[in-house]
């Protein structure tokens, strides 16, 4: 594959599946999505079994309160919209205004996180609500700590392509990576809905 | 590069190659060895059951350690033989008979090898460190969870490890297939062998994720405190079970598929005739990976999940047998009127038909709920699924490896020494476990350390060691054949069997681009097509030209090494807290290789048109 194939002088329609390589890599990521909804499906089957299993410890009425919550499935669905500007600017091949999206994205992620961190914070330490104070308590925090757990290695990967590709703009190789990693925002915002509700709304309601 | 690296011959630069190769026929030796030597190993494990089990109150071994033989035979067979040998398999043969150069991803096909190495390495590290698994390979809570000692813990580490190289895998057939394919090579033109390797991935993808997660409660309950499966803190063991078996049942029809495959494309090319019913093929292929996620609970009939699960079960069951049937009777239409050719690979699917057909059949009967609870945990049920995973997936593995031997390594296997292979690994296969049907209807309980005398249970099980020990021979002589075949046999053709597919059209062993130009595919059958009209070979859909390949890479081998010391650091901070430095260690380095590859551009390299007209002179 040469330097000209992957910079052409005017960017294709879909730069993310211009080259063999952009499509495999499309088609393969959201193959690997359909294998993170049954991780996700298994782990919600799990905590529906355990969610009043609380062996007289705190149940999700007293623990959860919707106010935090709320802002943050605000912070991430945001962020999911911004991370669609990113990508539009990218079929646009205006690198610059993608990063800038891509930055917001990034710092809505942050910002989600810190509260989710906060969040684990009191319920431990104010509540003393842990991993090992019942089931339930246990089925909360792999849950969510696994949706936690991508928000991160989401926030890093995308961070490390910006930085990677900050000097030298928007080519047919990256483009396919910057896609699939806008893919696996909106999955990881997907999954936060179905937790926004199963575990919160229905635990309060 | 690699080219320059494979002239070099010394042996630090083959093994390199190898650490190194993102070359699917290359991953696919890799795949062939460890499982080889994985099947080696769970076999030793088997004699020293029946060993232990050749008379009544023998105490050959101790309960625990037969504990631990039992739970490494199961767990070995499944997870790190039978996997691996069937994507080396896959490896070998996929990309050449849909006419592609490579996978879609090949750095992620060495790593999902290497992966799956570690991860069995880590699984059978117990041995040597205080005792290795003994809960059983299902590893039903709350034995599990209790199981003292860290033997259990491998098990969950290292299925956790290798079971991520397993779905990477899984990800790069199904795009390869879906992507790659030759022009002209529509779905419907596809062998079966690749139609069942797309099915079997398909089924990877959706079932070993629930693996996944049953592995990360258990290991959350042994190493971290919480309380899934305990039931004094609410817990609840039965989720384990379904997590496994949702994850298990897709799994058998993981390990089948590929060997109906197998089957189908043997079948035909050694009775010269197109595969009857190829579309109902397919479609029962299709159909069985689908039911395959719909009757797991039939594991569980006993567990009390009522009378409307167990019925809907049941019926969803036996449901299964209908496309299964309709693949035996296709089987057996494609030979009628055949021009037949009986050698090694062509017998064992031969042996094949009748054996897995009894399998099936105890499969309906234990299908019956009310019946299973006189089945459920005994020799019956171990009849059952030797025959359909010996009869079925190991018979289909050797008709592979006898079929596809002179395409990986350009040497026919010695026929006498396969024939003698088949008749006492047949025989000693039948008189292994035909018997122990009748063990379990006489009511001798599976995984049992020992039986009484006098309860008529001795003759049985003395014939199934016997059987056992048959099977062995069988197996040894199959290894002396490949040893046998590497020294003295001639090279052969690239077609010695008048194949009728894609990859009977290129040498043996075939270059390392596949194909010096991509074939134009016409048909079903597309080889057999261009013999019918008079021509040697494939028309290429293209003229010759530079031509693409991926660089090699050490990455998924340290990727797959940081993973393997991050396991010990988990296993073993529960005594000391400073072992979390190890997982600190590993993850660093695992995630650190990521990066690396993330950052790093790796846009592969050229095999220039001038260079392959030269090779073509040569040959
Ligand atoms: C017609 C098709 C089949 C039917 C109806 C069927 C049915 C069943 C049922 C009901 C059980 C549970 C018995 C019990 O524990 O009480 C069972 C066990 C089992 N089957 Fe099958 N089966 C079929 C084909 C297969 C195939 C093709 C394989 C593998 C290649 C397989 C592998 C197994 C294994 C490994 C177990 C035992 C698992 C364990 O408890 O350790 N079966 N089968
Ligand atoms: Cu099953």
């Amino acid at each position: 594959m040469s330097d000209q194939t992957l910079n052409p002088e005017t960017m294709p329609e879909q730069p993310e599946r211009a080259t063999l390589e952009g499509k495999n890599k499309f088609l393969g990521f959201w193959f690997f999505l359909g294998g993170e909804t049954v991780l996700f499906a298994s782990l919600f089957g799990t905590y529906l079994a355990l969610r009043n299993s609380t062996n007289d410890g705190p149940g999700a009425e007293e623990l959860f309160g919707l106010e935090l919550v709320f802002v943050m499935t605000m912070l991430l669905l945001t962020s999911s919209l911004t991370s669609v500007y990113a990508m539009y600017h990218m079929k646009n091949n205006s690198f610059g205004k993608m990063q800038l999206w891509l930055g917001i994205t990034v710092l809505l992620g942050l910002g989600f996180l810190g509260c989710e961190l906060y969040e684990f914070y009191h319920y431990i330490h104010g509540e003393g609500f842990t991993l090992r104070s019942s089931a339930f308590g246990s089925a909360f925090y792999t849950l969510v700590g696994f949706h936690g757990g991508h928000v991160t290695f989401g926030l890093l990967w995308i961070i490390a392509l910006m930085v990677r590709n900050a000097k030298r703009g928007l080519n047919l190789y990256n483009a396919p990576k910057f896609y699939i990693a806008s893919l696996y925002w909106h999955f990881i915002d997907v999954v936060w809905v179905f937790i926004f509700t199963v575990v919160y709304l229905m635990g309060v309601i | 590069m690699s080219t320059a690296v494979a002239q070099k011959k010394g042996f630090g630069a083959f093994i390199w190659d190898y650490l190194t190769t993102v070359d699917h026929k290359k991953i696919a030796h890799l795949y062939l060895v460890a499982g080889g030597l994985f099947f080696l190993v769970g076999g030793l494990e088997a004699l020293l059951i029946r060993i232990q089990l050749i008379k009544p109150d023998n105490d050959f071994v101790s309960a625990g350690f037969y504990n631990e033989l039992l739970t490494m035979h199961g767990t070995t067979m499944i997870f790190l033989a039978a996997m691996p040998l069937i994507f080396a398999i896959m490896n070998a043969v996929v990309p050449l008979q849909i006419g592609a150069r490579d996978v879609a991803f090949p750095f992620l096909n060495s790593l999902g090898f290497w992966l799956f190495l570690f991860g069995g390495l880590i699984l059978n590290c117990g041995w040597f460190l205080g005792g290795a698994p003994d809960a059983g390979w299902t590893a039903y809570a709350p034995l599990s969870t209790v199981s003292p000692g860290h033997g259990v813990d491998f098990y969950v580490l290292g299925l956790q490890i290798s079971g991520a190289g397993t779905l990477i895998g899984g990800i790069n057939f199904l795009v390869t297939i879906i992507n790659m394919r030759a022009p002209g090579m529509t779905y419907m033109r596809m062998p079966l062998f690749t139609w069942t390797a797309l099915v079997t991935s398909t089924l990877i993808l959706f079932a070993f994720p629930a693996l996944t997660v049953g592995l990360f409660l258990l290991m959350f309950d042994r190493l971290f405190g919480s309380g899934f499966f305990n039931a004094s803190m609410g817990g609840n063991s039965v989720i384990w079970e379904h997590l496994f078996w949702i994850f298990g049942h897709p799994e058998v029809y993981i390990l089948i598929l590929p060997a109906f495959g197998v089957f189908s494309d043997v079948l035909s090319t050694f009775s010269k005739k197109r595969l009857f019913g190829y579309t109902a093929m397919v479609f029962a292929t299709t159909l069985i990976g689908f039911l395959g996620f719909m009757v797991w609970a039939h594991h569980m009939f006993a567990t009390g999940l009522g009378p409307a699960a167990n019925s809907i079960f049941a019926i969803a069951t036996m449901a299964i047998a209908v496309p299964t049937g309709i693949k035996i009777f296709n089987w057996l239409f494609t030979l009628w009127g055949g021009t037949i050719t009986i050698n090694s690979a062509m017998l064992w699917a031969l042996g094949f038909i009748p054996s897995f057909t009894i399998g099936g059949t105890t499969g309906v009967m234990l299908a019956a709920a009310a019946a299973d609870y006189q089945y459920h945990d005994t020799y019956f049920v171990v009849a059952h699924f030797h025959y359909v995973i010996v009869g079925g997936v190991v018979f289909g593995l050797f008709a592979a490896m006898h079929y596809w031997w002179p395409k990986m390594f350009g040497k026919v296997l010695n026929e006498t020494l396969g024939q003698i292979t088949f008749w006492t690994f047949f025989t000693g296969f039948h008189l292994t476990f035909f018997i122990q049907h009748f063990l379990g209807l006489m009511g001798m309980p599976r995984r049992y350390w020992t039986f009484l005398p006098g309860q008529h249970l001795e003759t049985g099980n003395l014939v199934s060691s016997i059987g056992a020990f048959l099977m062995a021979i069988g197996a040894i002589v199959f290894v002396i054949n490949v040893i046998y075949t590497s020294v003295k046999a001639p090279k052969v053709s690239g077609d010695p069997w008048d194949g009728r597919t894609l990859e009977w059209s290129i040498p043996s062993p075939p270059p390392h681009y596949n194909f010096k130009q991509t074939p134009l595919v016409r048909g079903l059958d597309p080889l057999w097509i261009e013999k019918m009209e008079g021509r040697k070979g494939i028309t290429p859909a293209e003229p010759l030209d530079d031509i693409h390949m991926p660089n090699p890479s050490i990455l998924p081998f340290i990727m797959s090494l940081g993973l393997f010391i991050a396991g010990f650091g988990f296993i073993y901070q529960v005594d000391n807290l400073s072992y979390l430095w190890l997982v600190i260690l590993g993850m660093g380095i695992t995630l650190g290789c990521m990066l690396t590859r993330s950052v790093k551009d790796d846009l592969g390299h050229h095999i220039h048109k001038e260079d392959l007209e030269k090779e073509g002179a040569e040959q």
